[in-house]
């Protein structure tokens, strides 16, 4: 069994694909239409092409909102990827006009910042250490 | 007899809210790190535990020691957007230091 696809949830897939292709950088791998309005929208990283997928899930369960609300409140972040030096890529996002709820901090094995997806999470990157 | 003129009216409540609260040596490395960096969430103040060198600190028991901060008037809650943020609330301290410790340190000092 392998892990092929993880998911964010996102309040509106078209919102989600700007910012997490045109800002994050990441490729579009899949976009199917499953009808009523939502896609099966999945994105690769350019650094691990054949690696796991990020699924833009549509969060239109009624569940989904109290549920993102309350981890946005405590400023838990909804997934985490990782990047190679911390302080540039923070650097970059930012001049993107990312907001970033964590600037980044020493978190033990590893250094961590934490943005605003816009679409109602809030995100983790690391950077390992060593 | 100095000090009494700042003795402010605490109530005897909120005072035993606030020496309890700071019985406590979680509530007072969580009262460290908010003096250190202002504004933090739950979130960060789990995560930075983590590189403190001692053991690391649960979100349930961040929550249950904010809570009983915040209630003793020590923290009080701040929202950066959606995200709530708790900062250091240090006058009640000085109340309470005033108002029950300051009498026993004055004690003797003035001869």
């Amino acid at each position: 069994m392998k892990i092929y696809v993880t998911s964010v949830m996102v309040d509106d897939q078209a919102k989600a694909l700007d910012f997490y292709r045109d800002k994050l950088g990441f490729q579009v791998k899949h976009d199917i239409d499953l009808g009523g309005g939502a896609r099966w929208l999945t994105l690769t990283s350019p650094e691990n092409p054949g690696g796991t997928e990020l699924l833009l899930e549509p969060s239109g369960h009624p569940a989904a909102k109290p549920f993102k609300e309350a981890l946005v409140a405590d400023g838990i972040p909804y997934t985490s990827f990782a990047v190679d030096d911390i302080q540039a890529e923070v650097a970059r996002l930012k001049g993107l006009g990312v907001q970033f709820t964590v600037e980044p901090m020493d978190a033990g094995a590893v250094w961590m910042a934490v943005f605003d997806d816009t679409c109602g999470n809030l995100i983790q990157i690391v950077q390992m250490k060593g | 007899m100095k000090y009494l003129h700042i003795v402010a009216t605490m109530d005897p409540e909120q005072l035993n809210h606030i020496f309890k609260a700071l019985a406590d040596p979680t509530r007072r490395r969580i009262i460290d790190r908010l003096r250190e960096r202002p504004g933090q969430s739950l979130f960060e103040l789990c995560a930075g535990s983590v590189a403190e060198g001692m053991p690391v600190l649960s979100r349930q028991a961040v929550t249950q020691h904010l809570d009983i901060l915040e209630r003793a008037g020590l923290v009080r809650v701040e929202w950066a957007g959606r995200t709530k943020l708790h900062a250091l609330e240090l006058e009640p301290l000085r109340t309470a230091a005033a108002q029950w410790l300051g009498q026993y340190l004055e004690e003797g000092r003035d001869g």
